[in-house]
């Protein structure tokens, strides 16, 4: 079985292009700040580092040659997601600030399986695909058009069914979240 | 007729049954029934003595009938009958006794409470003795033997409510059983020499030397020890004087006539075996030495008129056996003859006296033959037989047995054929000799004191009924003159008594030889006329045989011989014997059922612990596990989220490393 | 592109992901951590989508409709967390634990309780 340093190993038979390195930056980037997401002790402090995770992600979109997602992903993710979480921070009066014990009970079995689930999928990867490449210069390029035409011939219906499962959560979380005083519920 | 012999003991045996069952609604209580079978039975058995009596020819009267009962293999047991001359005479004995002594008992016991049980044993005895004297082999013998002993046990013991009386039936029994243990292992003995229980066959093959000489010696040895037991020679003499408890009558039938002379009818059947054993022929003459001579002494000194003449019983069987064992078989068998004539006499004329006065005790009688001239008759002429006085009857049979024995003793011509060591024959005749002196002492003695002087007692003497006088004057007549069936002016070589019951060769005469007829006449009348000279006027101041100083001592005690017994046998076995084997039982024999109860018990606690604990604890305990492994992974549930989706992932991953090692 | 790299991105990312959601106290924190593993999921998506060639662009499409269901998603359970929040003025993930099993050992089966029979005898 490969280890990531066999894998790293293999790699250098084909020459590292700046694709590449961007890429890896970009993950390092990601990874860095979902580490910082999962363990810093001030709550917006980690809404932030969400931030910078999810742009890190929109940049390895474009990296892949997925545009569309890329913009789909900073507008959505970035811009509302985050706004979204930043409210319920306020709302529920989590201290802004330091504050001890954000860790709960289960951080160290919690960890234990992360740490697995990480062995696990690195090692079933690199394993799988060592050989593997992605082409990116043939017709892979996935342009907006393209995504367009894919979205409302093949997946019309799935489309629509997504609208109309977010229709259903916004009034489902209109509904929970509104304030009970007339005693209705 | 012989060979209908088979009735004689059947009659008395129904009438046994009928009595039994029947005899307490009858007239006569049962009485007339049993004398009515005897006297059919003696009517038979007087046909088969004319029968033999007639037989002419070489070759002796002998008449067989068998019929097969069992059949094991390796022989087969017979029910069946041998009628020859002595079978024939001996029936004779038998049924007359046994007739006069029940006529006597419908006087004697009148008025009795066991009445007709009495009779019913009466008659079973009866069948017994008959049993053992018609039979041809020795099993179906040892069945009639023990139905007498059994039946002597009953009638010795009628007055069971005393004491002494059911003791004494225990005595007689034991002791006789003691016998009997020797004569089962001389039947076995001679069945293993010769293949057969049948006299024919066993006398056959004894004749014809087929039979090892340490087998016939062992044998004759064994089942001579029967004949010491039931016709009580010395050892196992003690039980006759004390058997004088029973009835009067029981006495007379029992111990006169029949089952005590059953012994001696024993040897004289198997005699031609015995006649090869010379080991048992010279015991036989030393332990009939000792017997007559003691007995004799014993009863000098007695008081008790049934004791004297219980003595005298065994002395006189003594007298049997010393003449059978030194080759007197017609002696023997004689005289066997004679006593049961005079001696059931003198005990039927004893049971008339001590009827009348009440008392068995010779001082308190006295003078009698005033009061009771029907038996004082009869006695004397009982008398008279017993001391041998010449031309009465046991003149002519001790006359006999005299000069059998100076033969033996090689004194005379010796015979042929006759093992016996002159030194035991020598014995025979001294002890006879003395004993012969003594018996007409004593006899004399006893007559005195009962019929002569005045009378002592404070009863009311008086002659007896008929029913008793009867068969007393009936007997009378045999007891005088029996003795001319043998003798050689009134028989001829082919009709006299010894030629009728031989069992081989030629018909002899009977003889007398004169040298014998001096010492019997001399002996005789020397001891009668002593004994006239002292008591010759009833009872004297000081009875000389009460003064012996250390031998009346002796004699008294029997020689000591009961007493040793006692110490020696009886106490031992009662306390220590019947100690220890009840310790046996309790702890040895009861062990294996008592540890088997104690196993099962300890084995039911076991199982029921075991089910307890175990068994129930297996179902409690999983009980229990399933409990405290709920307990446990009731924890898991703790409630929190996290928890449960740290759980759901590590699962996930697990299951993802699981396929991908694959 | 040697494929490894957004692989590898995306399986280290899920994971931290999975640390956050397992670990974190604060309910919101624990939404955004589940944002992160959607993340992870979408990079995986594309990176194949980019393998595959795809004419339909299956891999994007479907990233797409995880970003929509997951901004679906995030408003649902934030609309949650506030409800949590006005019931018990925390959203400590640790004090929720009503549903659980507390150490002390379970009432025995065949006791009856004495409260139970008397209620239903009242409403017959």
């Amino acid at each position: 079985m490969l280890t990531l340093a066999d894998a790293v190993r293999d790699v250098s038979y084909r020459d590292t292009n700046p694709t590449e390195v961007i890429f890896i930056l970009l993950g390092l980037v990601a990874i860095g700040s979902a580490v910082l997401v999962v363990t810093t002790r001030n709550v917006v402090r980690a809404a932030l580092w969400l931030v910078v995770t999810l742009a890190a992600a929109a940049g390895s979109y474009l990296m892949l040659a997925a545009e569309f997602v890329a913009w789909v992903q900073v507008l959505i993710y970035v811009g509302a997601v985050v706004v979204l979480l930043l409210f319920g921070i306020m709302l529920t009066k989590a201290p802004i600030g330091r504050e001890q014990g954000l860790d709960g009970e289960n951080r160290i079995a919690g960890a234990i399986v992360a740490l697995a689930a990480a062995g696990t999928l690195v090692t079933l990867m690199v394993d799988a695909f060592r050989n593997q490449y992605v082409d990116l210069n043939g017709g892979a390029a996935a342009t907006t058009a393209k995504t367009g035409e894919a979205l409302f011939q093949a997946y019309v219906l799935p489309f629509e069914v997504v609208s109309v499962l977010l229709l259903a959560a916004l009034i489902g979380s209109i509904v929970l979240s509104r304030q009970d005083d007339e005693g209705v519920r | 007729m012989a060979d209908n012999a088979w009735i004689i003991p059947a009659l008395p045996l129904a009438s046994f049954f009928v009595i039994l069952f029947l005899g307490k609604r009858m007239p006569g209580k049962g009485a007339y029934v049993g004398i009515a079978a005897i006297a059919a039975s003696l009517v038979v058995a007087i046909g088969i003595v004319i029968q033999v009596v007639s037989h002419s020819g070489d070759t002796p009267f002998v008449r067989e009938r068998a019929y097969d009962l069992v059949n094991f293999g390796a022989g087969h047991w017979t029910l069946g009958m041998k009628i020859d001359g002595l079978a024939a005479f001996m029936l004779l004995v038998v049924c007359t006794v046994s007739l006069l002594v029940q006529i006597y008992s419908t006087g004697y016991m009148h008025g009795d409470k066991r009445y007709t049980f009495f009779f019913a044993i009466l008659s079973l005895f009866t069948t017994g003795m008959l049993i053992v004297t018609v039979a041809d082999n020795l099993l179906l013998m040892l069945v009639g033997w023990e139905i007498m002993g059994v039946c002597s046990y009953f009638l010795i013991g009628h007055y069971w409510e005393e004491e002494p009386n059911s003791n004494a039936a225990i005595k007689a029994f034991l002791t006789t059983r003691v016998g009997d243990v020797g004569f089962m292992l001389g039947v076995i003995t001679l069945y293993w020499g010769a293949g057969s229980f049948k006299f024919t066959d066993i006398i056959e093959k004894a004749e014809a030397h087929q039979i090892t000489s340490g087998m016939i010696v062992a044998g004759t040895l064994l089942i001579f020890c029967g004949a010491i037991g039931k016709s009580a020679q010395f050892p196992l003499h003690t039980w006759l004087p004390d058997a004088m408890a029973g009835p009067t009558p029981v006495s007379a039938l029992i111990h006169a006539a029949t089952m005590v002379a059953s012994g001696i009818y024993l040897v004289a059947r198997l005699y031609p075996v015995f006649e090869l054993s010379s080991a048992a022929l010279n015991l036989m003459g030393v332990l009939a030495a000792i017997t007559m001579v003691g007995a004799a002494c014993m009863a000098l000194v007695q008081d008790d008129i049934k004791k004297v003449l219980a003595y005298s019983t065994v002395s006189q069987l003594a007298y049997m056996t010393g003449a059978l064992s030194v080759g007197g078989y017609t002696a023997g068998f004689f005289h066997l003859f004679t006593h049961a004539a005079f001696k059931g006499l003198l005990f039927l004329g004893a049971g008339s006296v001590i009827h009348a006065v009440g008392t068995n005790n010779m001082s308190e009688m006295g003078g009698l033959r005033k009061y009771m001239p029907r038996t004082h008759l009869t006695y004397l002429i009982g008398c008279l037989a017993l001391a041998g006085f010449p031309l009465f009857a046991a003149f002519w049979s001790k006359d006999e047995i005299l000069f059998d024995a100076w033969n033996a003793a090689h004194w005379g011509t010796a015979e042929e054929g006759v093992l016996t060591n002159p030194g035991v024959g020598k014995l025979v005749f001294v002890a006879a000799v003395v004993t012969a002196l003594m018996t007409a002492f004593y006899t004399t003695r006893m007559y005195c004191l009962t019929f002569r002087g005045k009378y002592r007692g404070t009863a009311h003497p008086h002659e007896s009924p008929l029913s008793i006088t009867g068969p007393l004057m009936v007997l009378a007549v045999p007891a005088a003159l029996a003795g001319f069936l043998n003798s050689p002016w009134t028989t001829t070589a082919h009709s006299n008594f010894g030629s009728w019951i031989r069992f081989g060769g030629a018909p002899h005469a009977a003889h007398l030889d004169p040298t014998m007829v001096v010492f019997s006449v001399v002996t005789g009348l020397t001891g009668i006329a002593v004994g006239y000279l002292v008591y010759g006027a009833g009872m004297p101041s000081r009875d000389p045989t009460l003064n012996m100083g250390f031998a009346t001592t002796l004699f008294e005690n029997r020689f000591y011989v009961d007493a040793f017994y006692l110490r020696a046998i009886v106490r031992p076995v009662r306390v220590q014997v019947a100690a220890a084997s009840y310790w046996i039982n309790q702890n040895i024999l009861d062990a294996p059922p008592n540890l088997a109860a104690k196993g099962g018990v300890v084995a039911g606690e076991l199982a029921y612990s075991f089910d307890q604990n175990a068994i129930d604890g297996v179902v409690n305990g999983s009980g229990r596990v399933a409990s405290i492994f709920g307990r446990g992974l009731r924890l898991l549930q703790n409630g929190n989220v996290q928890a449960y989706a740290t759980g759901m992932f590590a699962g996930v991953v697990a299951l993802a490393v699981i396929f991908a090692a694959r | 592109m040697h494929l490894v790299y957004p692989l590898a991105l995306a399986s280290l990312l899920f994971s931290i992901g999975m640390y956050g959601v397992l670990a974190r106290r604060n309910a919101v924190l624990v939404l955004m951590s589940i944002e992160i593993m959607l993340n992870a999921v979408n990079i995986n998506f594309v990176a194949f989508n980019a393998y595959w060639q795809d004419n339909l662009l299956q891999g994007q499409i479907f990233a797409l409709f995880v970003i929509t269901v997951a901004a679906a998603e995030v408003g649902v359970g934030l609309a949650i967390v506030l409800l949590i929040f006005r019931n018990r003025e925390s959203i400590d993930i640790d004090a929720l634990h009503e549903l659980g099993d507390s150490a002390a050992p379970p009432r025995a089966l065949t006791t009856t309780r004495p409260d139970a029979e008397p209620q239903l005898e009242h409403r017959g």
